[in-house]
Formats: structure tokens, C-alpha cells, sequence
């Protein structure tokens, strides 16, 4: 938050500490998103609501598990709530990515990750981490990543060792490299360093193969940081809310789901951001 | 199928022509004949026929999945592909008793086409235990060759250029054994490889298409205007009329026999020496002119001719080109030498006659031009009196010289979600025009703007959205766009009343005001 809003007042909560404001008990519940990424529990007079903010349920090293929060009211994202987004095991697609990078490296071909710089580079770089050996190239960073990349090394996440890509690096030097970039760095000039890379996409928008070809992604890794079909579907089982409010990407959709088929009261709330959804159209937002 | 799943896995993972065809390169030289012989049917764009009907893919998705119709409607818009929306959302189920391993080729003979004869229980059964069995890239496969949308980014040249390779032989010999009507089988693909020409060929073969560019220069640009062989640009189908063995193949520059179709083409060309092979354009013809185009289709939607449509949408064969010559093939000699060849078998007021030469300067010829709709025809074809005839689009060689559009002001008031690469970017739009305050439909388009602009207009789209039926989306009428079309006629199945055949957009008017766009009277005028 201070990077993004160096002159805003904080105040901070530890998660679950409630604080008292009016007649309402806030408090705040890990969301499993990004490190710091929080759901918002509100009582007031014994009623509850919650608000997920973005969420997901598959671990990451990088951040506190999604703590699921009982509620009378839940309002819940819905990112990518169809039934055709179904997220693999993160170990599978790490796996994928692991052996890219190799056969990319056996070739003395670069291989660049676009991903969001808050978050999906730091979940990248913890989760590649334990997989590194000797034989492995280096892993550098696109110089907007760096920042935040040192923000989470400061909150004692362990993540693998990654350098900022130079002005003088490039081709020999970057030939056996795993490269992070945000995607706004794709047809820069900044790329020309790394003329015959192979160009991979991490993002739960990959899981549609229509859409990584039409945006001429080599590679697309189905690594997302929000909740995947099943499990917004069991998140909203598991608070035991009567009432669903769904917002960002499918809502419309999830909520109809929920009313005609668990019989919850539901409804919409409009926003004007898309997330990870509006991802490839939209300008760079943090997940 | 693990082979060729992991040949569609390296071919779906590189944007590089180079790295595909390698890939491909491999796969013919290691897998079965009869696999190669089935992956080249399925990667040239062929397809089998019906195996389950498409009706019944769904149904048996929803029931599997348990997902309401809506709800799949609303998966298809984002996944704009039903094979990989199915693949993709089975992994949400448990799966059921793994599928051995078996070949492309057996899949296809022992599974897939016995399947096409079975009752819909039978169906239903087999094809929810594949999906269920079939680890997800396998069932994405099989939903492609149950659904024939087989889109992998590999053209058909690639294709030829890989088994090329792999034969070591001249692309145009392939090109030419994958012509026409063949089965898939181990004999059949190792005749495809054969190094030598010694086609005891199957007579019905046409020959690869040449194909013009369009002129895109002033035609002043193109020299001496002796040099070039000048024709009307016909507006029908272009096809090649085979005589060969006493019988007689009609074929579609789309690789179909269209031979049934047109019988007085047929009966005409029984006074054809044998061994004689023209190229031309089939144009619905009556009193002494072009019938537009939609009235061609009229004889090609039917399998069985009916007297009454035959007399009312008489063909003719214009013949452009011969392409063989008492059995001899002629490409290699100069246009020419082959119209001067051609000349002879055709008649002005027969069925067959030849494309007439257009007469002119240039610059009289860009005066007829401007006459090409009331010819109705659509410009000139521009062909160098010296060259051989080539295979596929070159430069240089022929040019189409076309007219310029009719053009309409519209606005944008439907959006939705195009298919395959453009799945989940609103890139199907509807457009309308002024009548009586209110915006009347009268085109749908898909072409025309550039990735840049599409993602813009897909960003102004979603906020502002007045309402959504489904996928489509009712947007502020406020995007004015300059569509280009190629002819408009009156219609009555259209609630504007008119149709406009190849609707595409040419600009995008930002500095236009939705309120003065063209109205449906001024578009109207332009029928004639």
C-alpha cells in the first residue's frame, strides 16, 4: 500500500484483530490473494457481512490460506466464474513452466513470463524457489518488478534469487534466462534485447486457448490468483450466507447459478474494474 | 492418439512457420502410415462426416456437467470453441476408468466411423465414456475431430511443405495428390510420397488453383498495356471443368465437386476432346447478362435440381484458361499460347464460352470500370500475356482489379463475442442505420479494424453496455463506422429490407456523430 500510496494514512489491523467503528465490528480475514490481501468482516447487531475482495483457494507461499469467514451476507468476486475455469494443481503448471524454461535454455533461447508485478512475479519466484539446481540460468526481473520484488523479500518471504535486467544486458547474456515482465513491456523496445525468446503468458485467462493464440503467445500458463470455478462455489457453501452479492467478470452468470441452483437470495453489484478478466485489454491494474 | 496429440501440442505452442513444419516433419516420418494418412485429412481442413449430431454433443455436455443451457451459452461465448469448452469444463468432474491407448488411425476406423451408423443411446454412451476416460488434451482432440473444427494454425501449404520434405519431391506434386476426393489410409499416404511423377492417376484430379492478387498500384504502374490479357471480373464460382475417361468433374476452387449441380455444364462439356482441362467461373446467365450472385446460390444450396429453379437461374461456364490439352498439361506454356488453345472448344452462345478480352487503353479502362456494377460484375482480372500458369497467390502475374465499395455510414448498436482466436473480445458487431428516429439493422461485420482498435472498441464496449441478452450486448448508439459492401438487393428476410453481401468496416468515424449517419432511404437509393 505505501508504494502505491505514499501520502495516504494507514492505520493497521492484524488479521481477526476487530475494530470498533460506531456500532459495527470490523475486522480483517486473510483472502489468500496477494501478501496483505484481505477479506473485510463487518457485525453489526449480531447480522455479519463479509466482503472477499479477490480471493483464492489454492495455496500460496506467499501469503496467509483464505480463512473462510461465516456470514449471513457474503460478497463475493467473480473473476472467472464458469464452469471452464478449472486451475490445475499449482505444482502442475510450475512443472510446465520448470520444463519450458529448460528446453528453452538447452536452445540458448530466452524465456519471458508476462505477469502482474504485484503478487503473480513474487508467487512465480516463491514457487520456483525449492525447484532451482546448479544447472539452471539465471532468473531476471523487468526493472517495474523490482521494487515490489524487494517489498516482499523485506516481509521475510523466501523467493528465488532474481536480478534486474541492465541497460547492457542482452542477447548472449540473456540466452539461458527465465525473464519476468509486465505484459505493457511486450512490443517496447525494451524486448529488442531478447530478439528469439520464447513469449509465455501467466494468467487464469490462458485456460482459453483462443485466447493466448490470439494474442500470439508462445506459452500460456494457467496460473491465476483468483478462485477458480469449483471453488467459488464451495467458498460460498462454506460461509453459510444466505445472501450472495457477486461482483467483477461473470457475475451476472455466478449469481443466476447460485439463485437457481442452491436457492440463495443474490444479486449484482457493478464495478468498473474487470481484474485479471479485463487483463489483456485493460491498462495494468494490481490483481 | 497420444502421437498426435502431442504433435497438436507442439504445433499449438510456437508462432514460428519454421518450427511447425519441422514438427510435422517429424511426425510423418515417425508415426504409421495410416495415422500420417488420417493427421494429413484432418490438418488439411477436411473433416468426416456427421458422426453425432452437434445436438447431441450438448445435450450429453449438460447432462455430464449438470450445467443449465444459459449456462453453457455463456461458457461458449468466453471459450469460442464448443470442443475445447467441453474439455475444458469435464475437468471440474471426477473422471471415469481411463481409455487405453490406441492409434489416430484406429480411433478414427474402429471407433469414430462405426459410430455415425449406431443409435443416439449408443452414441451417448461411447461418447460420454470417452470423454470421462480421455485425459483433457486427448478429449479436446477427440471433441475436434466428433465436431470437424479442426483450427490449429497450420495452413494447407505447411502442410504440403512438410510432406514435401518428408517425400522429397516438388510441393506442387503433393499439391496436386491432395487434390480431389481420396481416403485416408497406409496405401493411400505412402502414393502420396511416392518420389516419382508416375501418376497413374485417378481421373477426376483438377489441378492447384492460381490465383490473382489484388492491385493495389494504378495499373499504369504495371507497363505496357500489350503485355497483359484484360477480362471482366465474373461474381460467380470459380471452378475447373475436368474431361477426362469419357466423363466429366466440376470443381470448386474449394476442392468440392459441384458437378451434380450444374447438369447442362456437364451435358455441354460431353463435346469436349478427353483429356481437356479448363479453368473459368460457373455464372448464373439470362438474357444476355449476370444474375447477382445470390441468385447462383440458389442452385448451389440444393443437391437435387429442380426443373423450375433451373430455368429460372440459368448457368453458363465462362472458361478463363486451358490447363490440359489431349491429355497433356499445358501450365508451363505462356497464357497465350493457352488461349489461343482454348479458343476452339468454346462457342459465344453456348454454355461454354470463353471469358471475352476487354479491349482499351488504361486509362478507358478505368472508365469502363466505374460501369462494372451495372455489368454487374466486379472490375477487371489483370493477367501477363507471358507467364505460366503458377499455383496459390503470386504477385505479378494476375491481378484482380476490383471496385471500389459501396460505402454507408452505420452505427454501432450490438456487440458480441467472436469465435476461436477471438473468443472473449467482442469482435462481432451489428450495425444500423436512421429510419423514422429510430436505428434499423442492416449489417453484420467481423472485418476491418486492427487489433489496437478492436481491443479499444472491446474496452468501450463493456462500459457501455445498455443491456445483454445472452452474449450480445446492446450498446449507447454512439460508434459510427464507415462499412464498405459489395452489392446490396432487396430482401424480405431481412427487417430493414434490404441485404448487403460482404459487409466489412473501413473506418472508424470518431469524428462522426451518431446522428448523422446514413438513413435507410439514402441506402436504399443505392438498389438498382
Amino acid at each position: 500500500m505505501r508504494r502505491r500510496l505514499p501520502d495516504a494514512l494507514i492505520e493497521t489491523a492484524e488479521f481477526g484483530q476487530a475494530v470498533a467503528i460506531g456500532d459495527a465490528r470490523v475486522s480483517f480475514h486473510p483472502a489468500g490473494h496477494i501478501l496483505g490481501s484481505a477479506q473485510v468482516r463487518v457485525e453489526v447487531g449480531g447480522e455479519i457481512w463479509v466482503v472477499s475482495g479477490d480471493y483464492k483457494r489454492q495455496p500460496d507461499p506467499t501469503c496467509a490460506p483464505f480463512d473462510v469467514v461465516p456470514c449471513h451476507t457474503f460478497i463475493t468476486e467473480a473473476t472467472f466464474a464458469l464452469p471452464i475455469y478449472t486451475w490445475d494443481p499449482t505444482t502442475a503448471v510450475i512443472d510446465e513452466i520448470v520444463e519450458w524454461w529448460r528446453t528453452n535454455s538447452a536452445q540458448r533461447r530466452p524465456s519471458v513470463i508476462f505477469c502482474y508485478v504485484l503478487g503473480k512475479a513474487q508467487r512465480i519466484l516463491a514457487e520456483l524457489l525449492p525447484r532451482l539446481t546448479e544447472a539452471d540460468g539465471p532468473i531476471h526481473l523487468h526493472g517495474a518488478m523490482v521494487a515490489l520484488t524487494e517489498a516482499y523479500r523485506a516481509s521475510g518471504i523466501r523467493l528465488a534469487p532474481a536480478e534486474r535486467i541492465t541497460d547492457t544486458m542482452r542477447g548472449a547474456a540473456l540466452a539461458r534466462s527465465l525473464v519476468l515482465a509486465p505484459l505493457s513491456a511486450r512490443g517496447t523496445p525494451w524486448m529488442r534485447r531478447l530478439p528469439n525468446a520464447s513469449i509465455a503468458f501467466a494468467s487464469g485467462l490462458m485456460r482459453v486457448r483462443g485466447v493466448r493464440r490470439q494474442r500470439a503467445f508462445d506459452r500460456g500458463f494457467v496460473l491465476s490468483d483468483h478462485a477458480d470455478w469449483p471453488s467459488l462455489l464451495s467458498t460460498v457453501a462454506e460461509t453459510g450466507a444466505s445472501r450472495v452479492f457477486v461482483t467483477h467478470g461473470w457475475s451476472d452468470a455466478f449469481a443466476r447459478y447460485l439463485r437457481e441452483t442452491r436457492g440463495l437470495d443474490t444479486g449484482t453489484l457493478r464495478t468498473a474494474f474487470e481484474g485479471e478478466a479485463g487483463e489483456l485489454t485493460a491498462p495494468e491494474e494490481p490483481e | 492418439m497420444r502421437r498426435f496429440s502431442q504433435l497438436y501440442e507442439s504445433l499449438d505452442r510456437t508462432t514460428s512457420t519454421n518450427a511447425k513444419v519441422a514438427a510435422l516433419v517429424e511426425y510423418f516420418r515417425e508415426a504409421p502410415s495410416a495415422d500420417a494418412a488420417w493427421a494429413t485429412f484432418f490438418l488439411t481442413g477436411r473433416r468426416l462426416k456427421r458422426v453425432v449430431p452437434s445436438a447431441g454433443l450438448r445435450e450429453w455436455s449438460q447432462e455430464v456437467t449438470g450445467m443449465p443451457d444459459w449456462l453453457l451459452g455463456e461458457c461458449y461465448s468466453a471459450a469460442g470453441d464448443f470442443g475445447e469448452l467441453i474439455a475444458l469444463a469435464l475437468d471440474a468432474i471426477p473422471p471415469g476408468p481411463p481409455q487405453p491407448e490406441r492409434s489416430l488411425a484406429s480411433w478414427v476406423e474402429d471407433r469414430l466411423l462405426p459410430l455415425q451408423k449406431a443409435d443416439l443411446a449408443a452414441q451417448r454412451a461411447m461418447v460420454i465414456e470417452w470423454w470421462l476416460g480421455l485425459p483433457r488434451a486427448e478429449r479436446f482432440l477427440l471433441n475436434k475431430l466428433l465436431t470437424g473444427e479442426f483450427r490449429v494454425g497450420v495452413s494447407h501449404t505447411l502442410v504440403v511443405r512438410a510432406l514435401a520434405t518428408v517425400a522429397g519431391t516438388e510441393p506442387t506434386t503433393i499439391e496436386a495428390r491432395l487434390m480431389g476426393e481420396w481416403m485416408p489410409s497406409a496405401d493411400w499416404f505412402s502414393s502420396v510420397l511416392t518420389p516419382s511423377a508416375d501418376d497413374e492417376a485417378d481421373p477426376s484430379q483438377p489441378y492447384p488453383f492460381f490465383l490473382a492478387a489484388p492491385l493495389e498500384d494504378p495499373p499504369e504502374t504495371l507497363g505496357d498495356r500489350a503485355d497483359w490479357l484484360v477480362e471482366w471480373k465474373w461474381d460467380g464460382i470459380r471452378a475447373q471443368l475436368v474431361r477426362r475417361a469419357g466423363q466429366t468433374w466440376l470443381w470448386s476452387r474449394g476442392e468440392e465437386l459441384i458437378t451434380h449441380r450444374f447438369p447442362e455444364i456437364t451435358a455441354a462439356a460431353t463435346h469436349l476432346p478427353d483429356g481437356t482441362v479448363l479453368d473459368g467461373e460457373v455464372l448464373a446467365f439470362k438474357d444476355d447478362r449476370p444474375m447477382p450472385f445470390s441468385a447462383l446460390q440458389q442452385r448451389i444450396g440444393r443437391q437435387k435440381q429442380v426443373a423450375q429453379v433451373m430455368r429460372a437461374v440459368p448457368v453458363v461456364f465462362v472458361a478463363y484458361d486451358l490447363l490440359e490439352r489431349d491429355g497433356a498439361d499445358v501450365r508451363e506454356q505462356p497464357l497465350s499460347a493457352r488461349r489461343a488453345s482454348l479458343m476452339p472448344l468454346t462457342a459465344a452462345d453456348s454454355v461454354l464460352r470463353v471469358s471475352e478480352e476487354v479491349e482499351g487503353s488504361w486509362e478507358q479502362l478505368a472508365a469502363l470500370r466505374r460501369e462494372s456494377r451495372e455489368r454487374a460484375v466486379e472490375g477487371f482480372m489483370l493477367k501477363r500475356r507471358d507467364v505460366p500458369y503458377g499455383v496459390g497467390r503470386r504477385k505479378g502475374a494476375w491481378w484482380k482489379w476490383k471496385i471500389d465499395p459501396l460505402t454507408v455510414d452505420a452505427v454501432l448498436i450490438y456487440a458480441q463475442p467472436g469465435n476461436g482466436r477471438r473468443a472473449s473480445l467482442l469482435t462481432d458487431y451489428t450495425f444500423g442505420v436512421w429510419h423514422e428516429g429510430q436505428l434499423v439493422p442492416i449489417a453484420k461485420a467481423y472485418s476491418g479494424l486492427s487489433n489496437a482498435e478492436i481491443e479499444e472498441l472491446d474496452r468501450w464496449i463493456r462500459r457501455h453496455t445498455i443491456e445483454r441478452h445472452g452474449p450480445v450486448r446492446a450498446v449507447e448508439p454512439v460508434q459510427v463506422f464507415e462499412l464498405g459492401f459489395e452489392a446490396i438487393a432487396p430482401s424480405t428476410r431481412h427487417k430493414s429490407g434490404i441485404a448487403v453481401r460482404f459487409p466489412r468496416m473501413l473506418r472508424w468515424r470518431t469524428d462522426k456523430p451518431a446522428a448523422e449517419a446514413d438513413t435507410l432511404e439514402n441506402l436504399r437509393r443505392l438498389i438498382r
